[in-house]
């Protein structure tokens, strides 16, 4: 049976207390932290839940019962920072099938303070081990940009025009309190910023900090009876390519955004113009660029053109990250989560710099330098 | 009195440094082991497609156009063009900044992540799709490394 478009509703969603560095909290606390604030926001206990699913080998059970809850569905999806876009469209279809009732996402990570966080060591004997790390890459920025110059070729993209995903970005995160960097910047101070990994300089690549996020999902039937008015949820999907960021097939396209994008917007049945409000996660300044031609908003080559222009910044046609993104508000690590967080509070019409109207948003996202993408629509009408 | 040497940007390479290579190494598997031990003979082993007769890489043994086992090995010809590369400012072990990692596309079609030698590591000389030729690097007993290099071409 197909997913009916709104079925689904989230009624909890809430972030860690503090974002930043949060030296008096280890990574499972941040997930702890966030969980709390969820279930207070729907009103729920831990007994209230019954099932989970978060990031990380082993990582459900230790949620689970750090939490003190008896989970009779459980997901453990790991593939990046777009997991719980993942974890939310199997949650739905759980939901659906009947396989658990109020089901709880939790995101945890001491990306900043280190305290217990995930180690990521280099396995010689894996894929990348074998084919890229011998080669001098040394984390996400070393990896994650290494498209931009063959699509800044194929499509007239300049450094003028990906210094300036920056700083719209910064427009709104000059209206949002909880924002690490609120300061504005300017195309010069993007691209005088010091290089880390040539085309991208500090300014294009994202903050580094602790926190976390949790989010509570149960039918709409039950959604009604539940203290936050229900964010329904229309239409997800998912995809995954390569851990390889040598071996994508295309530099100017992810094939895993378009699967997941098209996916999403052909089960919520609704058209680009519907949508009010939109989030791409963005670890580097590229992907707002990828993610608006990918998901259709713009054709190719010319997402340049359409942040160049003010569509994406405040007060424009189509308000993008307007949390400040993974530039300028936070990144753990897993930015995914906060991503559907600003979804679902703009949504919901509370969130820092909240757009009047918005009815529908989008949240997409990556994960492990394109390796992994998840889109999730979400609207506060049920159809 | 000690020997005083020029660090260049890049890969700092046993052959020019006399100290074992302080970056990552590949560890083989079943899968790969002929490619590396390809290395160590300074050929470039690539896989071919048994139905489709189309070249691919990473190695395995079956092709992921059609899931046949039926495939073949052969020696690329070693030529490449300039994809895409990043140019990393920090420094890492066993590199010095700024080093570019790059990606170029073999002459056969699959693309591999490399490095650029005999190079200046800047916007200006790394230019994309200039013609480049692969050259081998002995980094330890086990393993030699597939780098590329500007193509020098004859009667120039």
């Amino acid at each position: 049976m197909a997913y009916q478009p709104g079925s689904v509703a989230v009624v909890g969603a809430a972030e860690t207390t503090r974002l930043g560095e949060i030296r008096d909290m280890s990574q499972i606390m941040l997930h702890a932290d966030a969980a709390l604030n969820a279930m207070q926001d729907a009103g729920l206990q831990p007994k209230d839940i019954d099932g989970i699913a978060c990031v990380g080998q082993m990582m459900p059970q230790q949620i689970a019962h750090y939490l003190g809850i008896t989970p009779k569905w459980v997901d453990g999806t790991t593939v990046g920072g777009c997991s719980f876009l993942l974890h939310m469209r199997h949650a739905a279809a759980a939901i659906a099938a009947g396989y658990a009732q109020t089901i709880l996402i939790t995101h945890g990570e001491s990306g900043k303070s280190r305290i217990n966080a995930t180690p990521r060591p280099p396995e010689p004997e894996s894929l990348s081990g074998q084919f890229e790390m011998p080669y001098g890459p040394f984390g996400p920025a070393t990896l994650f940009p290494i498209p931009v110059l063959r699509y800044m070729k194929t499509t007239g993209t300049t450094h003028e025009h990906l210094a300036q995903v920056a700083v719209v970005q910064r427009e709104w995160a000059a209206k949002n309190p909880r924002a690490m960097f609120k300061d504005p910047i300017t195309v010069e101070d993007v691209l005088n910023s010091r290089l880390v990994a040539y085309p991208f300089h500090l300014l294009q690549c994202c903050l580094v900090t602790d926190g976390g996020g949790a989010i509570i999902m149960t039918s709409a039937e039950r959604a009604k009876d539940f203290p936050a008015k229900p964010v329904y949820l229309l239409g997800s999907g998912e995809s995954v390519e390569t851990t390889l960021i040598s071996q994508m097939e295309d530099f100017n396209s992810s094939r895993a955004f378009r699967v997941a994008g098209s996916a999403a917007f052909e089960m919520a049945g609704i058209k680009h113009s519907d949508v009010d409000h939109l989030m791409i996660y963005d670890a580097f300044a590229h992907l707002p660029l990828f993610g608006l031609e990918d998901l259709g908003f713009c054709k190719r080559g010319e997402a340049k053109d359409f942040i160049w222009e003010g569509h994406t910044r405040p007060e424009g046609k189509l308000p993008l990250n307007t949390n400040g993104g993974g530039l300028s508000y936070t990144h753990t690590g897993m930015y995914g989560m906060f991503a559907l967080q600003e979804s679902i509070r703009q949504v919901r019409g509370n969130a820092p710099a909240q757009v009047p109207g918005v009815s529908l948003s989008v949240t997409h996202g990556v994960g492990g330098m394109f390796s992994s993408s998840g889109t999730i629509i979400f609207s506060n009408q049920r159809p | 009195m000690e020997e005083i040497t020029t660090v260049l940007p890049g890969p700092q390479l046993p052959e020019e440094t006399g100290k074992p290579f302080a970056g990552s190494l590949p560890k083989p598997t079943p899968e790969s082991a002929h490619f590396w031990e390809g290395c160590k003979r300074g050929e470039l082993l690539l896989q071919r497609c048994g139905d489709t007769g189309k070249a691919y890489f990473p190695p395995r043994p079956f092709s992921p156009y059609t899931g046949t086992r039926h495939v073949e090995m052969f020696q690329a010809s070693g030529r490449a063009t300039l994809y895409s590369y990043v140019i990393h400012h920090r420094a890492v072990p066993g590199f010095e900044p700024p080093y570019a990692i790059a990606v170029v596309e073999l002459e056969e079609g699959p693309r591999m992540m490399t490095n650029i030698l005999n190079c200046p590591q800047t916007p200006e000389d790394l230019v994309l799709d200039m013609e480049l030729e692969v050259t081998f690097q002995k980094m330890d007993n086990e393993i030699t490394l597939p780098y590329f290099r500007p193509l020098k071409k004859e009667g120039n």
